[in-house]
């Protein structure tokens, strides 16, 4: 099924008005955006509808948008079908300060631990959730590091955490990495 | 308390601690809601079994494990945060070092996504030789898997002939871009360095070779009754859950789902090879078993040397590998979703870009070994305390990119 039946389809399921939600079907990677609280519908629907049949999550990704009205982390979910091999990417914004989303723990069990990475990296909290823990960083860690305005703490439990000057400069300073044929 | 001096100066390691210790997400398990004649045992970070730094911590019943949860973090680097830093081609040697033995597979990945963002691709020659080292990183890293899980299990010869032929394919790349592990090879919009001349005849002449002793560990291990007894029966993931807990390559296939990139969203020309995708037929127990994830490596191993021949075959004479690198990566503001097969399952990047900044807004790595993790404690509730070394081995996971 192409990308914009696909989007056509779940937006009639939704009840969404043509104009009143974010899609592009010509996209590199078709995307739809929808709002959090019809998350769960949504996905309930993209995997039940047998001629969607979105089998397998894929992967959930955060971006940080501190810049934007009103500041936002948008949480990017990449769907495939195995059966009719199509692809789709939902896209739902959670604010940046106390926002939560649903769990979709309980449609595809794979959602368990990229949420927690999610929640881990970004400090999105996913309501619901059967084990809502940081995964890759320690319990005590400070902050959510992938945010943007993130700081690195000079030290963790006096181990020095921070990271030399050398790869900020170079990255501020616009200096291109020692890659590549033209160095 | 006072505070208590490193006793080694200038060493801040051995600092001792001198402040409570902190609040702990290390324990999924507490004693107090534990039954009679059930205690918690620990396993690793520091375990050879465990291929890396993964700790599980088992709940067991004596040999019987009633629950387990793996933690992971050890390894972690956030390369990317690291990559918000850098520009586009210098996040490369940060992706090899997520899988670290299958490093081809990485930075093809991310290369793919970078040109996909980008809207260019590659020459026929580039495509020719990012395939071939594709696909012996895959036999490379198949090898491994394969000889160490035959360790796991307590077989010793199939590893030393496993090694033996994996370092042939190491040489060859060393031969090729001067590095054993950790490539930097596949650069956005072509390699670093073309065929040296002669490669091409060695190659053929290691594929020669490696087929008669591939059989010969092939017979050695994998119809071994004790083998077989051993892996045939436990660690049973139904394509149900290895579709809802999005499994992806090896690991899918061995619970019989008939799914491969290469043949199914075909990149690099694919499509005009001709291969088999290797599906688990389960003779010697339930579809989904350790063994069945094994044996869907060893065959593809075999696929691997087919396409490998195939694209020595057909590879163009003349080319300049660096003839589509753009001088400066700088793609319009936009997103890119890419995946590919690498050895272990499908690895995705997904890098956002801002319009002609040098630098990526945001790349995340999707790994295929993370994701197998989360199934982890399905698959091992019910199992002997034995069984979790054959069921994590035939996962084939690699801690640098679960961790990342």
């Amino acid at each position: 099924m192409s990308a914009a039946s696909i989007i056509e389809r779940l937006a009639a399921h939704l009840g969404l008005e043509e104009g009143s939600f974010e899609s592009d079907a010509e996209a590199k990677d078709p995307w739809i955006r929808i709002r959090g609280d019809r998350l769960v519908a949504a996905a309930e629907f993209l995997k039940a509808d047998p001629e969607l049949d979105f089998d397998t999550l894929h992967c959930v990704s955060g971006v940080d948008w501190p810049g934007d009205d009103p500041p936002a982390i948008e949480v990017v979910y990449h769907l495939t079908s195995l059966t009719h091999k199509h692809w789709i990417v939902l896209k739902t914004r959670v604010p940046r300060e106390g926002g939560s989303l649903p769990t979709l723990e309980t449609v595809w069990k794979a959602a368990n631990w990229h949420e927690r990475e999610t929640y881990d990296l970004f400090g999105v909290r996913f309501e619901g959730h059967s084990d809502l823990r940081r995964i890759l960083l320690p319990a005590d860690w400070p902050g959510h590091p992938l945010l943007r305005d993130w700081e690195w703490p000079e030290t963790w439990h006096k181990i020095p955490v921070k990271p030399g000057r050398q790869m900020t400069e170079r990255a501020e300073g616009g200096q291109m990495t020692g890659v590549g044929p033209f160095d | 308390m006072a505070e208590q001096r490193s006793p080694v100066d200038g060493a801040p390691l051995v600092t001792l601690y001198d402040e409570e210790l902190p609040p702990d997400n290390s324990y999924a398990f507490s004693p107090e809601e534990l039954e009679e004649d059930e205690m918690i045992l620990n396993m690793g970070p520091q375990h050879p079994s465990t291929h890396g730094v993964l700790r599980v911590e088992l709940k067991t019943d004596g040999e019987i494990v009633k629950d387990a949860r793996p933690h992971i973090g050890y390894l972690h680097r956030n390369f990317e945060k690291h990559a918000e830093n850098i520009d586009y081609q210098g996040v490369i040697p940060f992706t090899d070092r997520m899988d670290y033995v299958g490093s081809m597979g990485n930075s093809l990945a991310y290369a793919l996504t970078v040109e996909k963002l980008l809207g260019i691709g590659v020459g026929e020659r580039v495509a020719g030789i990012r395939v071939i080292t594709a696909e012996l990183q895959r036999i490379a890293s198949h090898l491994l898997a394969m000889g160490t899980y035959g360790m796991d299990i307590g077989a010793f010869t199939p590893f030393l002939l496993c090694f033996q032929q994996r370092e042939r394919i190491l040489d060859l790349f060393e031969w090729l871009c001067g590095a054993r592990l950790l490539y930097n090879y596949n650069w956005v919009g072509g390699v670093s360095h073309d065929l040296p001349e002669g490669w091409t005849g060695k190659c053929r002449r290691f594929l020669d070779e490696f087929v008669p002793v591939l059989d010969e560990v092939d017979k050695l291990l994998s119809h071994n009754k004790i083998f077989i007894r051993r892996t045939a029966d436990i660690g049973i993931i139904t394509p149900e859950m290895a579709k809802d807990y999005a499994l992806s390559g090896p690991n899918l296939r061995g619970s019989g789902i008939d799914w491969d990139l290469r043949r199914d969203d075909p990149y690099l020309g694919y499509e005009n090879y001709d291969f088999n995708v290797v599906v688990a037929t389960s003779p010697h127990g339930p579809v989904g078993s350790c063994w069945d994830r094994y044996f869907v490596r060893v065959r593809e191993m075999y696929e691997s040397v087919k396409i490998v021949r195939q694209a020595l075959d057909r590879l163009p004479a003349e080319g300049d590998v660096h003839e589509n690198v753009p001088r400066f990566v700088r793609p319009l503001a936009g997103e890119a979703y890419c995946r590919s097969e690498a050895p272990r399952g499908e690895l995705a990047f997904y890098i956002v870009a801002e319009n002609k900044k040098p630098i990526p807004y945001r790349v995340k790595g999707r790994s295929p070994c993370f994701v197998a993790m989360g199934l982890f404690h399905e698959i091992t509730r019910g199992e002997m305390i034995a069984d979790i070394i054959a069921i994590i081995g035939s996962l084939d996971i690699v801690l640098g990119e679960i961790d990342r």
